[in-house]
């Protein structure tokens, strides 16, 4: 998988993960992938539904020591 | 203009007394689907809040110009986004503290029914989650029953009401929030008492509740008398407080009955439910007054907010209690079961004293709907 840009997004509580997911995503080119790293756990419901309802795909995700990765594809 | 901010015990005046409200519930759809706050002439529009990042004119002809518009999310951030937008839009905007968080732990004490010498019998209405604890009172003394995790209101109602908190019960060994009651204990001096068979595998002291067992609160005749009521689960224990009402713990609740399931054992358990509310309770004075230790749906509860009817009433319109055919019952409680509590094996270990986890890992378990009966 290449990642196009990280976003790390540790420590913020909601809304900040998606307000700056969505920004980083404005940032990318179709079928690129943006790596975000989150710690709030509302994310891991939220940042799958933000995705879905922008027609971005998650693919692949993972949780290791506490953080949260997803790694999105722009549409 | 400025946003303001509503506290839990504000929106709780509103679902007691009857008010409408308008809520702009910014979670998931399937969060709000599962859960959201409940009131008898609440309006509900549920937009999640990461669709309106990019501003809130497309919504503005759903929302209500003449009245305040309460925004809520999971613990208040978006919220507060999202209230913003609409007092910038010029709208009249508000935000719930806390969350569907806050929601969730906010306690209403009401009062139930003054008792024989100036005693006093409070439910403590847990809104958000649909649990009921209940304290009663008499002369200088207290006993408490179901206390839900939040252990400070119940300290603090008895120190404001001046009586010695003395007995503290739970009906049953609860599977869908975590109990206050040996904390409480721990903290006050006062007896613990728990059902030994629901209590095999915990890892604590605790004082068996058995069926006859009696206590007296107060030097006034407030008797707390303890009726073996197995079901829910195999331990669970009804009280009959002062002749005049019938705590049925999870055993049996205003508009619907307990379900059997929680512990894993539900085809072992269903013919105690049965007998329990069958023959059991069918002993009983039907004008007690049943005080159940949870509401599923807003209409459950009374105009003054208590949750309480005569079991002569639930004889008759209880649906679960007017099921004559045995094998009907059976599959009415085992079958299409609705889904269990959120995180329930860990809130019986939790309960067991097997686990010990943090506020925030309690509050993130006790997210959601109570789910512990069966209509």
């Amino acid at each position: 998988m290449n990642i196009t840009k990280t976003l790390d997004a540790k420590g913020l509580a909601c809304p900040m993960p998606i307000v700056k997911t969505k920004k980083a995503m404005d940032t990318i080119h179709s079928n690129e992938v943006l790596e975000v790293m989150v710690t709030d756990k509302g994310a891991l419901s939220d940042i799958p539904a933000w995705a879905k309802s922008g027609g971005h795909s998650i693919i692949d995700q993972k949780e290791e020591d506490g953080v949260i990765y997803f790694y999105i594809q722009k549409n | 203009m400025t946003v303001n901010k509503w506290t839990a015990a504000q929106v709780a005046r509103k679902v007691i007394e009857n008010k409408e409200l308008f809520i702009l519930d910014v979670r998931n759809k399937n969060d709000f689907d599962d859960w959201k706050i409940e009131g008898h002439q609440f309006e509900y529009l549920n937009i999640p809040y990461f669709e309106l990042l990019d501003g809130v004119e497309e919504i503005l002809p759903k929302l209500p110009t003449d009245k305040e518009v309460l925004v809520v999310c999971a613990k208040e951030g978006s919220s507060v986004m999202v209230a913003e937008m609409l007092s910038d839009a010029g709208l009249d905007a508000a935000y719930l503290e806390g969350g569907m968080k806050s929601w969730s732990m906010y306690l209403e004490p009401i009062k139930v029914a003054d008792l024989a010498d100036g005693g006093e019998l409070y439910q403590f209405v847990r809104l958000g989650k649909g649990c009921l604890s209940y304290m009663v009172i008499s002369e200088n003394e207290a006993a408490i029953i179901d206390a839900v995790r939040f252990t400070d209101v119940f300290i603090n109602f008895a120190k404001e009401k001046g009586v010695e908190i003395k007995h503290v019960f739970d009906t049953h060994l609860h599977a869908d929030h975590i109990s206050g009651g040996r904390h409480i204990a721990a903290e006050t001096g006062a007896t613990y008492y728990l059902p030994p068979k629901d209590a095999g595998e915990v890892v604590y002291e605790y004082t068996a509740l058995t069926d006859g067992l009696t206590v007296q609160i107060g030097s006034a005749k407030i008797e707390v008398n303890a009726l073996y009521s197995p079901g829910h689960t195999i331990g669970s224990t009804s009280f009959v407080i002062d002749n005049k009402f019938l705590l049925t713990g999870d055993i049996l609740f205003i508009d619907s009955i307990g379900r059997p399931d929680l512990a894993g054992l539900a085809d072992d358990w269903v013919g105690d439910l049965r007998e329990t509310l069958y023959t059991r309770y069918r002993k009983l004075a039907e004008d007690l007054i049943v005080l159940p230790a949870h509401f599923m749906i807003i209409d459950e509860l009374n105009e003054d907010g208590t949750v309480a009817k005569p079991l002569g009433d639930l004889l008759k319109e209880n649906h679960g209690l007017n099921i004559e055919d045995e094998q009907e019952f059976r599959s009415t409680v085992t079958d299409n079961l609705p889904p269990q509590p959120n995180a329930h094996v860990q809130i019986r270990q939790v309960n067991m004293g097997k686990i010990t986890p943090n506020n925030d890992e309690q509050t993130e378990m006790e997210i959601g709907p109570n789910r512990c009966a069966v209509r």
